[in-house]
Parts: structure tokens; sequence; C-alpha cells
């Protein structure tokens, strides 16, 4: 069984580890180097993103993360996964990994009483896909390598570059786990 | 599916995206940039840590506007907002300027002494302290979608929290073993809607996320709450009355992390400088203590 690790520094990676069961994987939480090596990809959750990003500095996470991205291991990011998986962030200066080519804007859905969840069309899945959107950040633009697999209000709000997967909303809150199968496969 | 807001998904998933984090009590612009800086997941914005709330005595009540509009303003993280126990119309209030999140909070003079307020109707989420599973599952009830211990905030003293914690935890462990039979006498005992009793049941946890408040004041007090159940910790006078602010912000930070890891809280535990001065809760008289409000 292919082993999927959840960056579990903060965040909701709890809620993350069932939806991988649940998909055919064995989730393990990750917080040190040595966890990071022994899984075949990564979950990284949604959570605050400059939390997230202050302490994978701190604990030496975000050089090894990136040498795994550039190797190509799966990644499967959410709202703060979308945020520390990205080259650039609109606004002030926060820890990225910098691995996916494209501008996000925090909190670009607004505050949380402007949080919402609606049905939204994804690329690659027959069904609308039900997503939960907290306090959501939304793609600016994208490099040449990077495909928008759904867009909202005609922003990207889910894009892929290479082995990495990325959400603007929550997968792991709403009950359907085809995305999270979308990234098991790919392990 | 059109576009929903305030619904309970979305409402109990930011406390989902809270999960593992430190919320601290700030009461000036500086402060809250300190703690994003430290790594906080939220801030509580208020007029007056709880410590001095006690000290200070006199009828405690929703902060000034500015101020929480000053620090939502500051901060890139949610910024939460306390109102009086009952006092429904602050609870608006802070709704209309936008917070993240309303702790209807015994920290404050309660303004209602039977009712809390009817959480149900907001599009923002609340967030209510407990002492027990019963006060829990009516606020739940009301629709709060976050609980926290309550502690006995602003002493700097732990064992409250724990109580707390540990009579929660305890208590949901009895009702996962009942059989479904017994289970409307345990909704009678713990005075809590039997469907609720049902859920956690169930579920074995709380429908909500379950934090810690009341008495954190050092990286150990953060680890020792996780251990214990709590799913992240509110920090309140522990941070800013103690002598090295943004240090021991990032210790509480990284010990709630990585709580099961003795080698990284034994690291950020040393050299924080002095902890807040603590009060000891035994030798408290029964009107000072702010966990008995609330109903």
């Amino acid at each position: 069984m292919a082993v999927a690790g959840v960056l579990a520094l903060q965040g909701d990676f709890e809620a993350h580890a069932s939806m991988l069961h649940r998909a055919g994987a064995e989730a393990r939480e990750v917080r040190t180097r040595e966890e990071l090596d022994a899984v075949d990809g990564l979950v990284i959750p949604g959570g605050e993103s400059t939390a997230i990003g202050l302490l994978a500095e701190k604990h030496d996470l975000v050089e090894p993360l990136r040498k795994r991205a550039d190797d190509g291991m799966p990644i499967l990011g959410t709202c703060a996964g979308m945020i520390f998986c990205a080259a650039r962030v609109d606004g002030r200066a926060q820890p990225l990994l910098g691995v996916v080519d494209m501008t996000v804007r925090r909190n670009a859905f607004g505050r949380q009483v402007d949080s919402f969840e609606t049905d939204l069309r994804v690329k690659g899945l027959d069904a609308p896909l039900h997503a939960v959107f907290i306090r959501a950040p939304w793609v600016e633009e994208v490099g040449s390598e990077v495909e928008v697999l759904a867009e909202y209000d005609g922003r990207p709000v889910a894009v892929r570059q290479g082995a990495v997967l990325l959400t603007a909303f929550h997968p792991e809150i709403a009950g359907d786990d085809r995305v999270h199968r979308m990234f098991v496969e790919a392990l | 599916m059109a576009e929903q807001r305030g619904t309970d998904t979305v409402k109990r998933g930011l406390a989902e995206m809270l999960k593992g984090g430190a919320i601290m009590d700030v009461t000036n612009v500086e402060q809250a940039k300190i703690a994003e800086e430290a790594g906080a997941v939220a801030v509580m914005a208020l007029e007056r840590v709880p410590s001095d709330i006690r000290k200070e005595g006199g009828v405690s009540r929703m902060a000034d506007l500015k101020i929480i509009e000053d620090i939502m303003e500051a901060v890139t993280i949610p910024v939460m907002a306390k109102c009086r126990i009952g006092h429904f119309v602050e609870a608006r209030i802070l709704q209309a300027i936008g917070v993240d999140y309303i702790d209807e909070s015994e920290v404050l003079t309660p303004a209602d002494e039977a009712n809390h307020v009817d959480k149900r109707d907001y599009t923002v989420p609340f967030v209510c302290g407990a002492t027990n599973l019963g006060e829990a599952l009516r606020r739940i009830g009301e629709g709060a979608a976050m609980i926290r211990s309550k502690g006995e905030a602003g002493t700097g003293n732990i064992v409250e929290a724990v109580r707390h914690l540990r009579s929660i935890t305890g208590e949901i462990r009895k009702l996962s073993v009942m059989g479904q039979d017994e289970l409307m006498a345990a909704s009678k005992e713990h005075r809590a809607p039997v469907d609720l009793v049902r859920d956690v049941a169930a579920l074995g946890k709380l429908p909500v996320v379950l934090f810690c408040a009341g008495g954190i004041a050092t990286p150990a007090d953060a680890g020792l709450v996780m251990h214990l159940g709590a799913e992240g910790v509110f920090v309140g006078s522990g941070i800013f009355k103690s002598e090295d602010p943004a240090r021991r912000a990032r210790a509480i930070v990284e010990a709630t992390t990585y709580f099961n890891d003795p080698d990284v809280l034994a690291k950020v535990s040393r050299g924080l400088g002095e902890a807040m001065r603590g009060l000891d809760v035994r030798s408290m008289p029964d009107d000072e203590r702010l966990a008995g409000r609330g109903w």
C-alpha cells in the first residue's frame, strides 16, 4: 500500500488522514525530515500558512520539501497548502516552498463571514465537486507550466503543475474523496 | 448548488484549520504583529487581558471597536473578539464589523444570568467555554462551532484547565461505551440534548473542535493540555504579561506542534525569562472565579 504523508505542523491534518484512508492509502503524520524521507507523497493541509511556513522553516523542512518536490514526489495542497507551494504571494512576505509557478492572493474571497460552500466543475472529474472555501485564497496568475483545473468567479481555484495538485478549497472536509483519489493514484 | 454562507460546515471548518495552533490574546496592533510573527494561528482582540480585568475589577464589556478594527487591519490571520454571555447585541455588532470568530466569554461580565446567545442564526462562528461535557453540549446545541475549556483565566495556573479537560474527555469516554438504551438517562444527567449525546457516543469526540484555555503560561503547559486531548491552545495573559513575549510566544507555538517530542520541548523551554506571576486558585473566593459564569 502506498504511504501518504500529511504535513502535521498545524491545521486540519487529521481530516486529510481520514480521507487518505478512504482513498486507499496509508496515512502518516510528518513533522520531521526523517518522517518526510519515509513517505511516497505528501499532503499539505489547510491551516494558517504563516504558522505552517514558520514552523517548517524553524525545523529545517523547507529545503528537504523542495528537494522532494523537485524529484517529482506527488503533493496535494489545500488552502494554506496551496499558498505554501506557490512561488509568489500577493502582499506580505512569508516562507514559501515556491514549487508551483504562480502568484496567490491570500484571503482573496474575504474574511470568515464571506466563507462559503458550493458545487464546482473540476477538470478530470465527471460530476461537480462539493467545495468548501474558508477564508480562501485564489490564484492571481499562473506560469505556462501550470494547468488550471477549476475556476470560481473567473479565478483559478484548482491547479496542477507536474505532480503537484493544489486547491483553494477543502476537499478534506466536504466528504467527497475524489480529489484524494486523484492524489493517491499518482503515488 | 448556489453559494451558501454561515453553514455548520463553514463555521466548524475554520476551527478545523486552527487545530494544532496557538491563539493569543492581544490588546493592540504591536502585540498582534508579535503574535503573528511568532506563528499564532489567530489573535483574540481585547481591551484588557484577563489578569488585568481581574486586577481592575468593575464591569468588563466588549472591546472598543477601534482596537478590534485596527488589529484586523494589521494582521492576515483570523481575528477573534469577545462578547458578554447572553449579550446578543454585542454579538451582532461584532458580526457587522466582520470579526472571524466571536468568543461568548465568561471573562467578561455576563449580561444575562439565564440565557446564552442563540448562535445558530449568525454567519460568524462562535467559540464558547465549558467546564464539563454537559456545558459543552448545551453550547453546541445553541450553535457554538468550537469549544474551549474555561480553566481559570488570568491566573497563569493550569490546574483548572486540566480539571475541565479531564472532565470533558473522561465523560466522552464513558458515553462511548454505553448502550443505546442508556443514552437518554445520560442526556438527563448531563442536561444536554440527546441527539448530541448520541453523536458524541458514536464519534468518541465532540462534533466540534476542542481547544484549551485558562491558565497556560509556559510551553510545558501547552504540551500538557495537548496530551490531555486539547486540539490547540488559547493563551491569554501568559504571553504579554511575561518578561519576553515574542520569545515565549514562539516557544508556545512550537510546543503546541511538537507536544509529543520532549527534545523540542526542552529546547524551547530554556531561558525564556520570567513567566507571568501566577495565582493560587484554591485560596480564591468563589465570587472571583470566572469559570462559574455561564449556565
